[in-house]
């Protein structure tokens, strides 16, 4: 019985590592910043998830309240973002792109 | 099998749901190939992820307690997903940070042309419009 949940919480804790590492990926190659932001938020959400994930595994309840407190702020981080995102910020075609560089010309241009 | 290890087992079992919901989540940013059709991915383990997790937590610690503690975070995080999705759709449309070709219909399309006719007549200035917010009268 105990093993067979050890290789449950295995499998878990590698689907866990691959979506972390996948947002990770998604963080640095952009290209552009709303695709940064929905990924942060996903490893964000991933973070909460492995910190339940955790309290199941050792059988312990101490970080409910950590997981309270993500859960009401993560949302602040998205909406700074998502609001005052620019106009330079076009995926492809705008060649007066500022500061953020448009690595996504070979995904098409949205027009 | 007692009782309290079906209850362990449906514990983990939820986990593996959970993790799975994640793991789909960051394929779709992987794979996906624009940032609407990510925002699509990212918002299945916000709601229905934690709520498999909460599950399995409220599972293994069997404590009323510890359920009614993690009622908040479900509570939370529902009424706060939406919101994050709206505003990343709301600046990715504006932005153009979609591809055109992939939509079936556009229905904000001619809203965002009404707005921006009544706008011009208006008189306003053209920098004033798009993402950033509503110009105050």
């Amino acid at each position: 019985m105990s093993a067979a949940l050890t290789v449950l919480y295995f499998a878990a804790g590698l689907m866990f590592t691959a979506a972390a590492l996948l947002a990770v990926f998604r963080i640095v190659r952009g290209p552009s910043i709303l695709d940064r932001v929905i990924a942060s938020d996903v490893l964000l959400t991933t973070l909460l998830l492995v910190i339940g994930a955790e309290m199941v595994i050792t059988g312990h309840t101490r970080t409910i309240p950590l997981m309270v407190v993500l859960a009401a702020t993560a949302v602040f981080g998205t909406i700074a973002v998502a609001r005052y995102v620019s106009k330079q910020d076009k995926p492809a075609g705008d060649e007066s792109a500022g500061s953020e560089p448009s690595l996504g010309i070979e995904e098409g241009s949205a027009k | 099998m007692t009782f309290d290890d079906f209850l362990d087992l449906a514990a983990a079992i939820c986990l593996l749901l959970g993790a799975f919901l994640s793991l789909a989540a960051g394929i779709g940013l992987l794979r996906f190939p624009d940032a609407l059709s990510r925002l699509h991915a990212a918002t299945k383990p916000q709601v229905l992820g934690l709520l498999f997790i909460v599950a399995a937590i409220a599972l293994s610690s069997r404590s009323v307690p510890a359920l009614l503690a993690l009622l908040p975070v479900l509570l939370f995080q529902v009424l706060t997903a939406p919101i994050s999705a709206h505003m990343v759709g709301r600046a990715g449309y504006r932005t153009g940070n979609f591809r055109r070709e992939l939509l079936l219909v556009d229905e904000l399309e001619t809203a965002v042309d009404e707005a921006s006719r009544e706008a011009d007549e208006a008189g306003e200035p053209v920098e004033d419009r798009g993402v950033g917010p509503a110009p105050t009268p």
